[in-house]
């Protein structure tokens, strides 16, 4: 934002006023449409559903942190002295399901590509608006359970949830939380129908599949996933339940179930879920690197292709979660080279935005720096997902700190930093106000340190043998994980402090023209934040994504 | 490097050509990854907003940079994957003259067994120099014997047998885990494998030992627990006749050929009526409550040494 001076686009009635009345852009807007409760909670506009999911998200987020940082604070010595053994295993229980499933799944896609996706393809709002509300009730009522389950003595199986612990042998709430992963499973599958059904009809004239952002190509890819993948979680906590319930014998040796086919049909659904949590991240990099060059993104189509390869070799990699699992030697083989293929398309990416930095208009905004970040981070957790990949490395490091600092690469270093990124790039399209770039710029740099120094360690203890789910570990293992702590709490600081200056921008930040990075795309085009119907008459559009202009050689062509 | 926390023993020659194979691949890695991170920066100075730079942009090679960067790797990757997948394999066939170990899993604790009836809790005395196959059986949900020294885990699943097999070369004791969560006390099923020279084991045998050798201990639960009355020599029951069973084919009822291995015979204890060989009546009761996965595999043991005699009654037809 460093050339677009705020003040000189502030409101123009009083220039003095920091933003303690409302600018008239706030006051046509959907924030002002409706001031009861009721118009919030029985809205079906889109942006306000949207702001519902952000503050029940965000709420979840801190929950599962609080998780996070009795794990953390557990782990500082050998012994296991702030926890005992039970309390343990349903703190990291209870940090997986809700990160999971409560987080991490919804973050993206629920709070921006509900907000987004509408305004960057010219609809006033998504396909099946009431659809979109009940997705958030649901949301919010399987929220409630595992909330439930957390006062009533929470559940110790693990997210995944491993038969026949879970179905035969755990004391804890299994079945509850079961029903709570259930529940917000249809909540993804409506909204997952929702965005495909909005990206195939709601499309303004000339807005053609070549000429989308590549935000709504990658939560096209994601809706996919959603769709497809998520009744088959449904069946299977079903059918946990029942064998727990009923004594069904599904997966119990003892009743001649197979064991191992609760892993193929968990991790049928929740390897590509782990693209369900990725792709959105990666589609909002792609703005914030392009909307920071201010230039298009490198290779379109390969990048937009690359979400549909992933979303669909994505569905037969599930088998690399089961390479000591005692899965037949040749399938291993074969899952471990269908993995080496699925990276092929985030390296495509990566390299893509790489290329789209070169002789770019770089501003070294807090946008920017989450979106490096992210790459940074994303590219290392790609990068130690191979040497998971590999077969005989995997039967050492698999599940040890190895594969937790692996995943949480991916699923924290990436997906959560690019939502603190979306969060800073369109903070002022949703709210109209501004905040301090400083204050953002440290805040992306110190979760990038922090978020190092908490997860590095863990490739080392991983590689040491330290097994997950392990709160009681030798004494020379101990230097590692006072690291790992310290970093956490470097990170805990530097997720809170956002918070506070984003809401202090929404009554003292100053206001936000409507396009305060100067950048292209279809949101940018309406007030911030937009009025309720979003565009005042249809757009029409007739030029590519990212039309920034290039100076270009003689003989180049865009 | 046993001072320094910053890398595992290393008790094999496994363990020596596992830590190449990932040196390796992190070398790769690094080299794959490092223009990404060297060109952001550098291009973030460079082309920093309000900096002159040349700006211009040359004539577009895009599609050919965009294959090239996508199957150079990749091609690279695939000789790693070649090397990892082969060792991988290599650790799925146990040499012929393994010395057999059974093991046992259950919340929360592992036991051994050793062919001359040798028995131990979450301790194993193995020697080096030889190769050693685990059988591992679990008793309630899923386990995972991990010794982090070895390089090498496996899970232990309920209701079927796994294994796995190693040739130590370096004399010591080594941490031994339970990698795969198994409930409330999973993070201290633990203990130790301590690898002995040939002549310690034999003399740690010797002290350790018990009158019975496992297939003897098998012969004995054989009589105790009832086989013997349909199964034995002289039963009047018409049941199949164990002798020579062993590694042979068993005609079933429903019209399948199954070869006698030791999941077939474990799973003939504990589930009787899923698997009816040709010709004889569904009569069996089940055992799944009176034995215990590590009574079975004494049971195991002890038909597996029947393997050699020859069949001493009529048997089905092959």
């Amino acid at each position: 934002m460093t050339d677009v001076p705020a003040n000189k686009h502030a409101n123009p009635h009083d220039i003095r006023d920091r933003g303690l009345s409302e600018t008239p852009e706030q006051r046509a807007s959907y924030l002002r449409a409706g001031h009861t409760l009721r118009s919030w909670f029985l809205t079906t506009d889109h942006k306000r559903i949207a702001l519902l999911y952000l503050v029940a998200v965000t709420f979840f987020f801190f929950v599962g942190g609080i998780a996070a940082a009795l794990i953390r604070i557990d782990l500082l010595t050998p012994q296991g002295d702030l926890l005992s053994n039970e309390g343990y295993n349903r703190a990291f229980t209870l940090h997986g399901v809700i990160m999971v499933w409560f987080f991490l799944i919804p973050s993206i896609p629920n709070t921006f590509g509900n907000f987004l996706i509408p305004l960057m393809i010219g609809a006033k709002d998504l396909a099946f608006p009431r659809l979109n509300l009940l997705g958030w009730y649901i949301y919010v009522i399987g929220g409630m359970f595992t909330l439930f389950v957390l006062v009533a003595g929470g559940v110790d199986t693990g997210w995944t949830f491993y038969t026949p612990l879970s179905s035969m042998f755990a004391h804890g709430q299994v079945v509850m939380a079961a029903t709570a992963v259930f529940i917000v499973g249809f909540s993804s599958i409506l909204t997952g129908l929702n965005f495909i059904v909005t990206i195939h009809k709601l499309r303004c004239p000339g807005m053609t599949w070549g000429r989308l952002p590549l935000f709504v190509w990658s939560h096209y890819a994601t809706s996919l996933i959603l769709v497809l993948a998520t009744p088959v979680l449904s069946i299977t906590l079903a059918l946990i339940a029942a064998e727990r319930l009923f004594g069904l014998g599904v997966f119990d040796p003892r009743l001649g179930g197979d064991p191992l086919l609760y892993q193929h049909l968990f991790w049928f659904y929740s390897h590509p879920a782990v693209y369900i949590m990725v792709l959105p991240a990666l589609g909002v990099v792609s703005e914030l690197i392009a909307a920071a060059a201010r230039k298009p993104v490198f290779g379109y189509w390969f990048v937009a292709g690359s979400s549909m390869a992933i979303a669909a070799v994505g569905f037969l990699v599930w088998g690399h979660h089961m390479f000591v699992a005692g899965e037949s030697m040749y399938a291993g083989a074969v899952f471990s080279f269908l993995s080496l293929v699925v990276a092929v398309p985030s390296a495509v990416k990566v390299y893509n935005w790489t290329a789209t930095l070169y002789k770019g208009q770089i501003a070294i905004d807090p946008p920017f720096l989450f979106a490096a970040s992210f790459i940074g981070l994303f590219v290392f957790g790609g990068l130690t997902g191979l040497v998971l990949a590999m077969l005989a490395i995997d039967m050492h490091v698999h599940d040890t700190y190895f594969v937790i600092a692996h995943f949480h690469y991916i699923m924290v270093g990436g997906t959560v930093s690019a939502y603190f990124g979306a969060l800073h790039f369109w903070w002022p399209k949703m709210f109209g106000r501004t905040y301090p770039m400083v204050w953002g710029r440290i805040m992306a740099l110190l979760i990038y340190l922090g978020f190092n120094l908490t997860f590095f360690p863990q490739f080392i203890l991983g590689y040491l043998g330290m097994p997950r789910r392990y709160h009681v570990y030798p004494p020379e293992w101990q230097v590692w994980n006072v690291l790992s702590s310290t970093g956490a709490s470097i990170l805990g600081i530097a997720y809170v402090l956002p918070f506070v200056y984003l809401i202090w921008s929404l009554r003292y930040g100053p206001p936000s023209p409507p396009n305060p990075w100067g950048v292209t795309g279809l949101e940018w085009t309406v007030p911030s934040p937009p009025p309720k119907e979003n565009f005042a008459e249809t757009p029409v559009v007739d030029y590519p994504a990212y039309n920034y202009p290039l100076e270009l050689e003689e003989g180049a062509r865009g | 490097m046993s001072g320094l926390p910053f890398w595992p023993h290393q008790a094999s020659a496994y363990s020596g050509e596992l830590d190449r194979l990932a040196i390796a691949f992190t070398v790769l890695v690094v080299l794959l990854s490092a223009p990404v991170f060297f060109l952001m920066v550098v291009f973030a100075v460079k082309y920093r907003r309000g900096r002159a730079a040349n700006r211009r942009h040359p004539v577009n090679q895009r599609v050919g940079l965009e294959i090239s960067w996508a199957v150079i790797p990749f091609a690279a990757i695939v000789v790693f994957y070649v090397w990892a997948t082969r060792l991988y394999f290599e650790q799925h066939h146990p040499p012929s003259n393994a010395l057999e170990i059974q093991v046992v899993a259950k919340q929360w604790m592992w036991k051994f067994q050793h062919p001359g009836g040798q028995r131990e809790i979450n301790e194993l005395h193995v020697p080096i120099g030889r190769p050693i196959l685990l059988t591992l059986a679990s008793q309630d949900v899923i386990h995972d014997l991990y010794v982090p020294a070895l390089r090498l885990k496996q899970d232990v699943v309920p209701g079927r047998y796994t294994s796995l097999w190693f040739n130590a070369d370096t004399v010591g004791s080594y941490r031994l885990e339970c990698s795969q969560f198994c409930g409330a006390d999973h993070a201290v099923m633990g203990g130790y494998v301590h690898l002995m020279s040939p002549s310690d084991y034999a003399r740690w045998l010797e002290q350790a030992g018990i009158d019975m050798s496992l297939a003897s201990q098998g012969a004995a639960l054989f009589r105790t627990r009832g086989c013997s009355g349909c199964h034995g020599a002289a039963a009047a029951v018409k049941a199949p006749k164990l002798e020579g069973l062993f590694g042979h084919e068993v005609p079933l009822s429903d019209g399948t050929v199954v070869t006698a291995d030791e999941q077939y015979i474990r799973d003939s204890i504990l589930m009787p009526h899923a698997q009816i060989a040709a010709g004889y009546p569904d009569i069996m009761p089940t055992f799944q409550n009176v034995l215990g996965e590590d009574d079975v595999l004494k049971l195991v043991a002890y038909i597996k040494s029947l393997a050699a005699e020859p069949p001493s009654g009529p048997r089905s037809q092959p």
